[in-house]
C-alpha cells in the first residue's frame, strides 16, 4: 500500500505508457468475427463513426464474444450484433416492443433497459427478474414503451459490461418532439480495459491504489514546506495521515488501463457528427462506461441542456458538464465553425475520450490538454463542517486579483487546521474566518468579507440529521459523515471555480407536468459505505450478501435519504421507479433515474411507489456494485 | 487433564484476551473526533425538511451530536438497517450472487533477497498470501533464510486472519520454525494491521512447547519519492518469555531488525529492490551469543524484488 506523506497540486506523474490514446481503426475486428451483418437502418446512423441502428417494434439482440483491437492489442469482448456500443435501439413512445436477445456466451447473460418504466419481469436483473439468459438461450423481452427520451441498455452479468455490452435506445415522442433539431447524434461514452475486469478487481482488493499514479508524495511535501512552511505542511497532511486516507483518490480505475470510448471509438479513432452551418445539432451523451466519470465540454461551443436522464428539463446553457455513469444528458449545440472537439475526460484526469463535430469528415479541432486533478478537500472528507465545498455562484465576489485558476476549490482554504482547533472556531458569518497563512491558493481572496453571494449558503448548509446503521461501527466500514452536505450547486470535486459554467443538479428543473407534488408517507435512510483499503462496498456497512430487502410499500410515496459516508461520488440507481430529487430547502427539483451522491453529501429524493415487483437498487460503479453496493427493493 | 495443559490453555486464553482488548483500544484511538458542535452558537440545528419528519419518526432522529468519524461503536438510536425488510425476504429466484461472496486470495513475497555482509552472505524469503472472503482469510507467513543451498532457519505460520476493525485484522493459528535444530512449533494469535500514519503494523504472541512464550512485534513505513520510487523502513523485534539454551536464545528482548530497502516500482506487481539491514542481539541472547564467539550484531547489504500475483 502506498503511503502518502503531502499533497500533490502537480501535474500528475503519468506512467511511462502514455494514456493510450487508442487505434485509429480500433474497434471491433469485424472481418474476423463471422457474426451478424450489422443492419443498417436509417441514414440518420451512418456518422463517420460505427454506431449502428434498428427501427422498429421487433428486435434479434444477439450476444457474442468478439475481437476487438482498441489499443494496439487484441481482445475479446462481450458484443451485442458483433458491435461495441451495440446496436441503437429506435422506439416510439406507445409502441409495444418486443426484443428477442440470444446469448451466444459460455456464460449466463442478460440486458437491463436502465431507466425504463415496465414490469420488472422485463428488467433484464438475474437474481430479481428472472434467472438471467442461460448459454444458447433465447429470451424474449416484450413491454410497452411508456416513455420518450434518450436512454440506454446494458449486461447486468457480471462483468460484461465493461466488455462492451452495451447500447444506446432513443425514443420518439408519441406527440411531436418538443426538442426541435436537425441533426441528432448520440454521444455513448465508455471506458475500456485490455485487461480482464476480474483481474482488476483482484488487483484493487490486493492493493486498492493500484491504478492511483497521483499520489502524495515526499517531493509534495518539501514543496509545501518551502512555499508554505513546516507547520503548514504537517496542518494539511494530518487529518489524511490520521484517518489513513488519500485525499488523491479520485478513481478507483485510472487511464493506466482504460481506454475511453466516444462511440465506440478511442481518441485516435476520432468519432465525428458531421453538420451543415446553420444547423442545430441535438446530442444525446449517455454515459454508458462502468467507473468512469467524465467531464465534457466543447471548446468553443456553448451546451444547451435540454433533457436529463430522458426527462425533459428546462434548457439551461452551459460551458461544461460531469455525466456521471449511468447518466443521460442531450444538450443542443449550434455550431458554425469548421470543426469542434468534443472533449470528455475522465474525473481523475488521467485521460479522456474525444471526438469531433465537423463541417465534414476528416477534419479535427484541438484537442484540450487534461485540467490537473483536484486532490478532495476537508470539505468532501466532512461536509459541512470541513468547510463550504462547492461555491458555485461567485457573483458576490469581486477581487483585486481576477485569477482564479489558481484557487483550486474554496474548502482548500486549508480548514483542516481550521477545524481540529477549537479555540480558532468562529462560524458567525463568514468574514471571521481564520485563513491559514500558509495557504498559497488564497492570495487573491483578502476580500472575504464583502461576500455578499456567501450569505445565501447558509440555509443549504444547515446540519441535517444523520442516522447511521448499527452495522457501520464495523470492519466494513472506514469512515462516517456526521454533518454532511446538503447543496446541489456544487459541480464536483476537479469543477469547482474552473473559469467555466458548469452543470449542477441544482440547475435541473424537470419540465412541468413531469412530477406531481405529493408528500412522503414513508422515510428510508441508507448510507453509502465502504472500505477503501479493503476495497470493499456497501450500503449501511452490509454488502449484498449480508443484506436483506428493502420494502416500498405499494402506492406509497416515500421518501429515501441517501448520506454518503465514503470520498467517492457514486452514482446511485433504482431500477423501475422515478427518483424525484428534493432540494435541500424542500420542494422536488429534477426526475431522474441515476442520482450523484458526492462525497460527504446528504441527497434526498421522493419515490411513489407504484410498480410491484423486485427492482435492483445499487451504484452504478460496477466495481462498486460487484463488491456489494447492491440491495433488492421489494415493492409490495 | 495434566496440569500442565491445563496452565498452557488458560495462558493462552488470557493472552488472547490480552491481544483482543489491546486491539479494542488501538481501535478507539483510530476514533477521529468530528466537530464538537456545543461551541458554535450561530449553526442552527434544526434542519428544513426533517422536523415534519419528526412525527413520522417515532424514534426521534433529532440532530445527532457528531461523534467520530472513524473507529468508535453504535449510539444507541443507531439504526437497524434489516428494519426495512418489513419481512420479506429474497424471491423464489435465488438472488445474485457478487464479488462480495467470491473467493480470492494473492500470494505476496515482500522480500525475495540476497543479504551480505562482511562475514557472510545468504539468500532471504519473506511471503505472505491470503486466501478467502473480504473478512475472512486464510493466512500465510513464512520467513526464511537460504545459504549454500540448505535453510539456514525458517518460520512459517498458518493463520485464520478475521477483519476485526476497518484497519486491523485479528489471527490466530500455529507457527513452526525449522533450520535450526530442533525444529519447533507454536500456538499464535495477533493482530495485523494498518496505524494512523500508515504505518503497517504486525504484532504476534505466541505459544510453544515446554512453556515457551514469545512475542514478536514489527513495523513498515512506505515513503513515496515519486510515485514509483518508494523508501520502505523496516523494523523487527523478538522477545521471549524464558531462556532457551538449546536455540541460543535469552529471555526478554532478544534480537532486532532494522532496515531500509529502496524499491522501483516498474509495475505495481514486480519491484527490485536495494537496501541495507541491521540486525542485533540483545541482553541474554547477546550474551549467548558472544560465548560462543560469534557476533552480537551485522550490517548487511540487501539486494532483491518485491512481487505479488
Amino acid at each position: 500500500m502506498k503511503r502518502n506523506t503531502s499533497i500533490s497540486f502537480a501535474v500528475p506523474d503519468l506512467p511511462r505508457r502514455r494514456f493510450v490514446q487508442g487505434l485509429a481503426l480500433g474497434g471491433v475486428l469485424l472481418g474476423l468475427s463471422a457474426f451478424i451483418k450489422p443492419v443498417w437502418a436509417s441514414e440518420a446512423d451512418k456518422t463517420a463513426g460505427r454506431v449502428q441502428g434498428l427501427t422498429g417494434t421487433e428486435f434479434d439482440l444477439v450476444i457474442a464474444e468478439s475481437p476487438v483491437n482498441f489499443t494496439g492489442k487484441q481482445r475479446m469482448a462481450t458484443t451485442i450484433n458483433g458491435g461495441i456500443p451495440g446496436p441503437t435501439l429506435r422506439w416510439r413512445e406507445g409502441d409495444t416492443v418486443t426484443i428477442r436477445v440470444t446469448n451466444q456466451l459460455q456464460e449466463y447473460s442478460s440486458i437491463h433497459w436502465h431507466g425504463m418504466i415496465l414490469p420488472y419481469q422485463m428488467d433484464g436483473v438475474p437474481g430479481l427478474s428472472y434467472k438471467g439468459i442461460a448459454p444458447g438461450e433465447t429470451f424474449t423481452y416484450q413491454f410497452k414503451v411508456q416513455q420518450s427520451g434518450t436512454f440506454w441498455y446494458h449486461s447486468h452479468s457480471g462483468m460484461q459490461e465493461q466488455t462492451g455490452l452495451y447500447g444506446a435506445i432513443v425514443i420518439e415522442p408519441a406527440i411531436r418532439d418538443s426538442i426541435v433539431a436537425d441533426r441528432d447524434y448520440v454521444v455513448a461514452l465508455s471506458d475500456w480495459t485490455d485487461e480482464d475486469p476480474m483481474r482488476v478487481l483482484h488487483k484493487l482488493k490486493t492493493q486498492s491504489d493500484y491504478y492511483n499514479f497521483n499520489q502524495p508524495t515526499a517531493m509534495d511535501f518539501f514543496k509545501d514546506v518551502s512555499e508554505d512552511g513546516w507547520s503548514a505542511a504537517v496542518a494539511k497532511r494530518r487529518m489524511w495521515n490520521e484517518m489513513r486516507m488519500n485525499p488523491t483518490d479520485l478513481a478507483d480505475i485510472s487511464a493506466y488501463t482504460y481506454t475511453y470510448l466516444m462511440n465506440g471509438n478511442a481518441p485516435a479513432g476520432n468519432w465525428t457528427g458531421i453538420f451543415k452551418p446553420g444547423e442545430r445539432v441535438r446530442l444525446r451523451f449517455i454515459n454508458s462506461s462502468a467507473m468512469t466519470f467524465f467531464d465534457v465540454r466543447i471548446p468553443g461551443l456553448k451546451m444547451t441542456v435540454v433533457q436529463a436522464d430522458g426527462q425533459n428539463v428546462k434548457p439551461v446553457t452551459v460551458d461544461e458538464m460531469r455525466i456521471g455513469v449511468a447518466e443521460t444528458y442531450d444538450v443542443l449545440v449550434t455550431p458554425e465553425d469548421d470543426a469542434y472537439s468534443i472533449f470528455a475526460q475522465s474525473m481523475d484526469r488521467t485521460g479522456y475520450a474525444c471526438g469531433t463535430l465537423a463541417q465534414k469528415s476528416g477534419l479535427t479541432a484541438s484537442v484540450p490538454a487534461l485540467d490537473k486533478p483536484e486532490p478532495l478537500t476537508m470539505g468532501d472528507m466532512m461536509g459541512t463542517m470541513g468547510g463550504m465545498a462547492g461555491m458555485n455562484d461567485m457573483s458576490g465576489m469581486e477581487h483585486g486579483n481576477q485569477d482564479m485558476s489558481g484557487m483550486g476549490n474554496m474548502s482548500g482554504m486549508d480548514h483542516g487546521s481550521m477545524v481540529m482547533d477549537q479555540s480558532n472556531h468562529d462560524m458567525a458569518g463568514m468574514s471571521g474566518m481564520a485563513m491559514d497563512q500558509g495557504s498559497h491558493d488564497m492570495n487573491g481572496m483578502t476580500g472575504m468579507s464583502g461576500m455578499a453571494g456567501m450569505s445565501g449558503m447558509s440555509a443549504a448548509e444547515k446540519p441535517v440529521s444523520v442516522r447511521h446503521a448499527k452495522t457501520e461501527y464495523g470492519p466494513s466500514v472506514d469512515m462516517r459523515v456526521d454533518t454532511p452536505r446538503t447543496n446541489l450547486d456544487d459541480p464536483g470535486l476537479g469543477l469547482r471555480n474552473n473559469g467555466r459554467r458548469v452543470l449542477t443538479y441544482a440547475d435541473l428543473h424537470s419540465l412541468p407536468g413531469i412530477m406531481h407534488a405529493q408528500d412522503a408517507e414513508h422515510e428510508i435512510e441508507m448510507h453509502l459505505t465502504g472500505n477503501m483499503e479493503r476495497y470493499t462496498w456497501s450500503l449501511d456497512g452490509l454488502e449484498f450478501g449480508k443484506s436483506t430487502p428493502v420494502h416500498f410499500p405499494y402506492g406509497k410515496r416515500i421518501r429515501v435519504i441517501l448520506v454518503n459516508d465514503t470520498m467517492m461520488s457514486h452514482p446511485m440507481h433504482l431500477h423501475g421507479l422515478w427518483a424525484e430529487l428534493e432540494r435541500p430547502e424542500g420542494g422536488v427539483q429534477v426526475r431522474k433515474h441515476t442520482i450523484i451522491v458526492q462525497p460527504a453529501q446528504r441527497v434526498t429524493f421522493l419515490v411513489t411507489a407504484n410498480a410491484p415487483g423486485r427492482w435492483a437498487w445499487h451504484c452504478h460503479l460496477l466495481f462498486h456494485m460487484d463488491a456489494g453496493m447492491f440491495r433488492e427493493v421489494v415493492v409490495a | 487433564m495434566e496440569a500442565k495443559q491445563m496452565k498452557t490453555i488458560s495462558l493462552v486464553i488470557a493472552m488472547f484476551s490480552m491481544v483482543t482488548i489491546w486491539v479494542q483500544s488501538a481501535n478507539a484511538a483510530d476514533t477521529i473526533q468530528g466537530m464538537d458542535h456545543s461551541s458554535m452558537e450561530n449553526v442552527s440545528a434544526s434542519p428544513a425538511n426533517t422536523d415534519e419528519m419528526k412525527s413520522m419518526d417515532p424514534a426521534g432522529a433529532g440532530s445527532e451530536k457528531p461523534t467520530s468519524m472513524q473507529g468508535g461503536a453504535a449510539s444507541a438510536d443507531a439504526r437497524d438497517p434489516h428494519a426495512y425488510s418489513d419481512g420479506y425476504d429474497f424471491g423464489p429466484i435465488p438472488p445474485p450472487r457478487m464479488a462480495d461472496q467470491a473467493y480470492m486470495g494473492a500470494v505476496m513475497f515482500n522480500r525475495l533477497e540476497r543479504a551480505r555482509s562482511i562475514h557472510n552472505s545468504f539468500n532471504a524469503y519473506d511471503i505472505q498470501g491470503w486466501f478467502g472472503k473480504d473478512y475472512e482469510r486464510l493466512v500465510l507467513k513464512a520467513e526464511g533464510e537460504v545459504a549454500g543451498g540448505k535453510l539456514q532457519e525458517a518460520r512459517t505460520e498458518l493463520l485464520w486472519g478475521h477483519a476485526l476493525a476497518a484497519y486491523w485484522n485479528t489471527q490466530l493459528g500455529g507457527r513452526y520454525d525449522s533450520g535450526v535444530e530442533p525444529d519447533q512449533s507454536w500456538l499464535a494469535f495477533g493482530v495485523q494491521g494498518l496505524a494512523p500514519y500508515w504505518f503497517e503494523v504486525d504484532a504476534t504472541a505466541y505459544i510453544g512447547e515446554q512453556g515457551h512464550t514469545a512475542l514478536r512485534l514489527g513495523t513498515e513505513y512506505e515513503l513515496l519519492f515519486t510515485q514509483r520510487l518508494i523508501l520502505q523502513p523496516r523494523i523487527e523485534v523478538n522477545l521471549y518469555g524464558k531462556n532457551d539454551s538449546i536455540r541460543g536464545i535469552g529471555s526478554g528482548l532478544s534480537d532486532g531488525l532494522a532496515g531500509l530497502r529502496l524499491r522501483y516500482e516498474f509495475t505495481r506487481r514486480f519491484a527490485p529492490y536495494a537496501g541495507i539491514e541491521w540486525a542485533g542481539k540483545f541482553g541474554e541472547t547477546a550474551n549467548l551469543v558472544r560465548t560462543a564467539g560469534a557476533k552480537t550484531s551485522e550490517t548487511r547489504w540487501v539486494a532483491g524484488v518485491r512481487m505479488w500475483f
